[in-house]
């Protein structure tokens, strides 16, 4: 099994990266800030302004070290990554199962059945969490009328059906957003996006574009091809199939990596900045704190609830990346959504 | 994956063995980091460690040179302190900012 390796996320702007022997090197005008063994690694993240070697981008591709390039705030921009591993036969299956209609429902509705049934754990768990009565009722309330969500999407038999249902449930859920946190300054009124409009829709955009990052390299990683998704259509550019292997995702550890940062006091509003046209942006030293939590979170051990195996938070995306592959080659007769407990 | 504590002496008394020395500790670079001068530690596993190993042993002369391996495992962070300077980076941590 693949061992989570370590992710370098290169923040400084104006860093250099370089190949010195087998190890990738971080320059910044003129001093090595760090040195790092490329078999110790299995992806590197820069932001905004980091320049590499070519002979650097060849030696990662060869050891299989994804090279992602993303604006200052996380945005997606491109990437360097090797051959594509897995094989031929399994994408070919993929496509076919993506032009299926009844296929692709099934892999959707599993997916959003994940997800539903995670944002509700992520409720249930905030409400026992919380002192003041009236929050937690309603956080359980919200959690309540997720339910019957949930039993629907188990029945639904297209993936524009399992669209809808998805839409209802995160109104939902994001509407009960405001008793995650007692903290005034991040309130929540609306999901925005492109660009965020509040810190809290910041911090959120940011980690999703991690979690995008990471579900893209265990696409990638077993052999799918990262495009073609099932839930998302096609669109140029748009990860589609690791955007549907994030859904399950979103709430465990994205969502609740925000809230409880946010509840910690471990991130402030001080640390976000508006912009002349209204987008919310984190600073620096926020974005590090982020990036930190992220990886450490992703170090936490967990039970697998379908293999049964013990394994960390961040190879989870990549097992399901597996069970799904599992499940386009025909081993397995549904793909198994992870369900957090 | 574990960890692997390497230190060497090598005679630098000829040219040659000045060259050892910089072929040594350039194997070295390549699967761990340097901890004080003559000191690595290496983080990986068993196959890269079999492929460093025989590297090493290629490098050396066994008349001239000495080469030591620690096994520090899996706990090795219950086996490492660090006191002063040049405090080193925790390659299986999961988390390098740079």
């Amino acid at each position: 099994m693949k061992r989570h390796l370590n992710t370098l996320f290169v923040t400084t702007e104006g860093s250099y990266l370089a190949k010195d022997g087998a190890a990738v090197q971080v320059r910044f005008e003129k001093k090595t800030l760090l040195r790092v063994p490329l078999h110790n690694l299995d992806g590197i993240v820069c932001f905004g302004r980091v320049g590499f070697s070519s002979q650097l981008a060849a030696a990662c591709a060869e050891a299989g070290v994804s090279i992602s390039l993303m604006s200052p705030h996380g945005r997606f921009r491109a990437a360097v990554v090797g051959f594509s591993p897995g094989n031929v036969l399994l994408r070919r299956q993929q496509y076919r199962a993506a032009d299926d209609a009844e296929a692709t429902a099934r892999i959707a509705r599993n997916c959003i059945t994940g997800k539903i049934a995670n944002c509700r754990s992520v409720l249930l768990r905030a409400a026992r969490d919380v002192r003041e009565e009236d929050r937690a009722g309603r956080l359980k309330l919200a959690a309540k009328q997720l339910a019957p969500i949930l039993r629907r999407v188990a029945k639904a038999d297209d993936a524009d059906t399992v669209r809808g249902y998805e839409g209802e449930s995160a109104s939902k859920y994001f509407a009960s957003f405001g008793d995650l946190t007692s903290v005034n300054a991040f309130q929540m009124n609306n999901r925005s996006r492109r660009p965020p409009l509040d810190p809290i829709n910041a911090l959120l955009s940011f980690l999703y574009a991690m979690l995008a990052h990471d579900a893209r390299s265990a696409c990638e990683a077993c052999g799918l091809d990262a495009a073609v998704g099932f839930l998302h259509r096609d669109r140029p550019g748009r990860p589609g199939c690791a955007l549907d292997l994030m859904e399950e995702f979103r709430p465990v550890l994205a969502d609740r990596l925000a809230f409880s940062l946010i509840n910690r006091k471990q991130v402030s509003s001080k640390g976000f900045e508006v912009t002349s046209s209204g987008a919310v942006r984190m600073d620096d030293k926020t974005r590090k704190t982020v990036l930190t939590a992220y990886q450490t979170r992703k170090q936490d051990t967990i039970e697998h609830p379908f293999l049964g195996e013990k394994t960390t938070m961040g190879l989870l995306i990549h097992l399901q990346a597996r069970l799904l592959a599992r499940h386009l080659r025909g081993d397995l007769d549904e793909y198994p959504a992870f369900i957090w407990k | 994956m574990m960890v692997m504590l390497v230190t060497y002496d090598v005679s630098t008394a000829s040219a040659a063995g000045k060259r050892r020395l910089r072929m040594i500790a350039k194997i070295c670079l390549d699967y761990g980091q340097r901890v004080q001068n003559s000191v690595f530690e290496l983080d990986l596993d068993h196959a890269k460690w079999v492929e460093c190993r025989a590297r090493l042993l290629e490098a050396m002369e066994p008349e001239e040179d000495s080469l030591r391996f620690y096994r520090l495992g899996n706990q090795w962070r219950e086996r490492v302190e660090h006191i002063g300077t040049k405090p080193s980076t925790d390659l299986s941590g999961g988390t390098l900012l740079a």
